[in-house]
């Protein structure tokens, strides 16, 4: 459990991503089978432990120590399991034949089978054994509440790392694979066969687009492409197969494989051909795609009632095929791909899923007219959910990560406000010198007349030559320093006006000015510009107001 | 005699009237007694001042030769006669040169203990415990939560740090006075023997250190260095300079910090640190509390720091005990004013 806590503790502190594959691919190496599997199993929150509650750990340290002082210590440290890790007074131990700390595997299969009752006292034992920063990964690891900065799939690269393996060998295998994973430890060590997924319905490493520039066409000939819309909805995969009984098995992954079926219970009856669909997910109004906005309404619940179902119901919109019943397709080129998904689409004649239309065009010039005017270039009503276009080279096989000139996404033009640089923080890692995360705001009418309130944060966007420039800008512009943020100079004649570019407007009560942005970035530092021309809240309450009204049935 | 009537706070700071001093004052006074030479205890510009020959050592250093209109040195266990009291210098634990101060008058003893801590330090004398009437004690880690445990192990996560990062820079954060020296002590306790860098606000302390025979190794200074000669060493620096413009001459470096404010992790990541490596000049609650205790002392004032847990402490164990407001004193640590030359440095 030390080994395991130290590593938790070094990555809680660790912002960068190579960095933190470093310590996790040198952990495996170090600690051996199973206390490592249980880790990738904690990493990857495979782990769940229900009887551990919050309220367990209070009446745990309340039994310990004095109220008072618990209550000025949780106060100062802010956190509960820190808190109780920290300020937990040991049992006196007898001096020798004191059992040792336990091993991951002790906590996690202990654990397992332990009732309600008898957790507390177990509990009580292993904090007595472990020391600080022990006790505060058991607690964390208990309660579930990890909290890292570590995906699943940063720890399954770690793991892949140890045997350098492609970490989509790792995910295509996962779904078949349990804790502690010894099967997988040896295949990556060379000592095993390489398990297999006997999952009827796997997950399959999903291909992504580059975003293409200006100076990209050139190079690129019209006739070895096809076009299709790009919707603003959610990438999925939605995959069927039989399992050994000849039963059909349903289920969503995410673009990064997480398993969502259980948040879309309104698609499974539809996945009942074995296959696996590339698509989007949207919601489907009387034929009609809505916006983002309303799409968002269904994200991230944890009870899908019918009322939610019924109000926002749910449509898959597909545009690859990776599997046809028993058959890989992914080493076929594209257009024949498209072809089998046209018949599998028309075959499976479901009015939840659809296929995404291809967008005919013989030049550049064609396409770029389509993208500039989705509605009457086919798109029709939906034009409103359409975020750009995809091209896809027609012979190109379906690869998994973010291969080279095969995949392009061609965005519609972002929303684009002026505001001014309010606030500023260091950032981390590379950039614990530079203010580099910065809070911007807009004017807006407050008690003495014009004042300005911030709309949102943005920390990239900017070249490396502007991120000196801006941190140069912050250093002399100072007003006041709070910790790590500094109040940078915004009056109506002094401070910079920063261009943001945006991808849509949410209300949002947790912000003073109403408004979230996603995806928010700096596109452009308007030194020309003085504070006073910058936007008005105004703007983005009217923008605000036209996706509204989608949202309310 | 009642203990306020022999030393009572006052604007200027600790006033002992019978004997006509004050101590760690922070205006300027006629007679100083000096615990230590850290900036929030050691102020320029006093009358006369009594303290340790590395306080006043340290002073000067920092404040040049007039930094008192006189001054007089005094060892360890020595004691001398002010007015109508006595003071007796005991060994504090905290830095180089640091002491509890034994104010006596009649039967009644007060040990003024300044900044102290109970653990080991091969940088300077142990703490001595001093029994007495009634104890002032500072609180900067007045919580349960602050543990300190083994420097040792502290030291010893940098040095795994930088086996497995061998290609980047170690940039550690201490306080240039104590701090660092204790890093770079435990450093080569821990068999590290290559050359440790110095930004160059650490230089002047750290040669004073070097020159009453505390051996630190070689210690090379940082300006100067190419980035790339950087990989796999480190450097010591004011916590302040960890994440400013100075860092970028290091290759892609790890901040670690060493204060016992570490302890908590929110501290840690408010200040952008990477490796936190608890290491405390301060004594830890337990050492708070155990030294409270074996002191013997009926009656415990508590300074700077978390007063009200360890007053509540006290009086749940039958001590008599009140908050000593005493202000400007502080952990240095925590300032975030830039130390001279630092930019340049």
């Amino acid at each position: 459990m030390n080994r395991f806590a130290e590593l938790l503790d070094r990555l809680a502190y660790e912002p960068g991503r190579n960095n933190k594959l470093r310590l996790i691919t040198g952990y495996f190496r170090e600690v051996g089978d199973p206390d490592r599997g249980y880790a990738l199993a904690a990493l990857t929150g495979a782990l769940s432990f229900k009887h551990a509650k919050p309220a367990l750990i209070r009446d745990l340290i309340a039994s310990r120590t004095d109220e008072v002082l618990f209550g000025l210590s949780y106060d100062y440290v802010g956190d509960l399991s820190e808190t109780v890790a920290l300020m937990w007074p040991k049992a006196a131990l007898a001096a020798h034949n004191n059992p040792p700390p336990p091993s991951l595997t002790e906590v996690v299969t202990t654990l397992r089978t332990l009732g309600k009752t008898e957790l507390p006292r177990q509990l009580e034992r292993w904090l007595d054994e472990l020391d600080e920063t022990g006790r505060w990964a058991l607690l964390k690891l208990v309660t579930g509440a990890l909290r890292i900065g570590i995906s699943a799939r940063l720890a399954k690269t770690a793991a892949a790392a140890l045997g350098d393996k492609d970490p989509h060998e790792v995910e295509l295998i996962w779904p078949g694979l349990v804790p502690p994973y010894l099967d997988l430890f040896a295949w990556l060590e060379g000592r095993g066969d390489k398990p297999v997924n006997r999952d009827p319905a796997p997950f399959r490493p999903v291909m992504l687009a580059h975003a293409i520039e200006d100076a990209d066409f050139a190079a690129l000939d019209p006739a070895d492409y096809i076009a299709e819309w790009k919707w603003d909805g959610i990438r999925v995969q939605a995959v069927a197969g039989r399992d050994e009984r000849g039963h059909i098995n349903a289920r969503l992954y995410s673009r990064t494989g997480e398993d969502i079926t259980g948040s879309f219970p309104d698609l499974v009856p539809s996945l009942r051909l074995p296959g696996a669909i590339d698509g989007e997910l949207l919601i489907l109004r009387e034929g009609r795609v809505q916006s983002f906005n309303v799409l968002q309404q269904r994200l991230n619940r944890k009870v899908v009632s019918p009322k939610l179902i019924k109000e926002f119901p749910i449509h898959l919109r597909a545009y690859d095929l990776l599997g046809d019943d028993e058959n890989d397709l992914r080493e076929l080129p594209f257009a024949e791909r498209r072809e089998r998904l046209e018949r599998f689409i028309a075959k499976l004649d479901d009015p939840r899923i659809d296929l995404s239309p291809t967008v005919p065009f013989g030049s550049w010039e064609a396409l770029t007219a389509a993208r500039a005017d989705p509605a009457s270039a086919g798109a029709g009503e939906d034009a409103d959910a359409v975020e750009g276009v995809m091209l896809k080279r027609r012979d190109a096989p379906y690869l998994p990560g973010r291969p080279k000139g095969q995949w392009w996404k061609w965005k519609r033009d972002p929303h684009i406000i002026d505001a001014v640089l309010m606030y500023a923080q260091r950032g981390h890692g590379k950039r614990s010198s530079y203010y580099s995360d910065y809070t911007f705001g807009v004017w807006t009418a407050g008690d003495g007349g014009d004042e300005l309130v911030p709309v949102g944060k943005a920390y990239f966007g900017f070249t490396d030559e502007e991120l000196l420039q801006i941190d140069r800008f912050v250093r002399r512009n100072t007003t006041e320093k709070f910790g790590p943020v500094r109040h940078v100079v915004h009056e109506a004649d002094k401070g910079l006006v920063l261009e943001v570019a945006f991808e849509g407007l949410q209300r949002s009560p947790r912000h003073k000015s109403g408004v979230a942005m996603r995806f928010p970035r700096i596109s452009r530092l308007r030194w020309d510009k003085p504070p006073r021309e910058a936007d008005r809240l105004e703007t983005l309450e009217k923008m605000l107001k036209e996706e509204a009204a989608e949202i309310e049935v | 005699m009642r203990p306020q009537d022999i030393l009572l706070p006052n604007a200027a700071g600790l006033c002992c009237k019978p004997g006509g001093f004050h101590i760690d004052p922070i205006r300027p006074v006629e007679r100083a007694v000096i615990t230590h030479g850290h900036s929030d205890h050691a102020r320029a510009g006093h009358g006369a001042v009594l303290a340790t020959q590395e306080t006043l050592d340290m002073m000067r250093l920092r404040y040049g030769e007039d930094f008192a209109g006189s001054t007089q040195a005094i060892r360890y266990g020595e004691e001398i006669r002010l007015g109508d009291v006595k003071v007796k210098f005991h060994p504090a634990g905290h830095v180089l040169g640091s002491a509890q101060i034994a104010v006596s008058c009649k039967d009644t003893c007060i040990v003024a203990s300044g900044d102290y801590k109970d653990a080991p330090d091969p940088t300077c004398t142990p703490f001595e415990l001093v029994p007495c009437d009634v104890f002032i004690t500072e609180a900067t880690f007045g919580l349960p939560v602050f543990r300190h445990g083994d420097a040792g192990d502290e030291v010893r996560k940098l040095l795994a740090s930088v086996a497995l990062f061998p290609e980047r820079a170690h940039l550690v954060g201490a306080y240039s006075l104590g701090k660092a020296q204790r890093v770079i002590k435990l450093l080569r306790q821990a068999g590290y023997d290559a050359p440790i860098y110095l930004h160059g606000a650490m230089e002047t302390i750290t040669h004073y250190y070097q020159s009453r025979g505390i051996d630190l190794g070689e210690l090379r200074p940082v300006k100067g260095m190419k980035k790339a000669a950087l990989a796999g060493t480190i450097t010591l620096a004011p916590p302040s300079a960890t994440s400013d413009l100075w860092t970028r001459r290091f290759p892609d470096p790890v901040t670690a910090f060493a204060s016992g404010w570490m302890r908590v992790r929110a501290r840690a990541r408010q200040r952008g640190v990477e490796l936190p490596l608890v290491i405390s000049d301060h004594a830890d609650w337990d050492g708070l509390t155990a030294t409270i205790a074996a002191t013997g002392a009926g009656e415990i004032w508590v300074t700077h720091g978390q007063e009200d847990a360890l007053v509540h402490w006290c009086r749940s164990k039958g001590l008599k005990a009140q908050p000593l407001d005493l202000v400007g004193y502080g952990d240095e640590e925590e300032s975030e004013t830039p130390i001279q030359g630092e930019t340049e440095a």
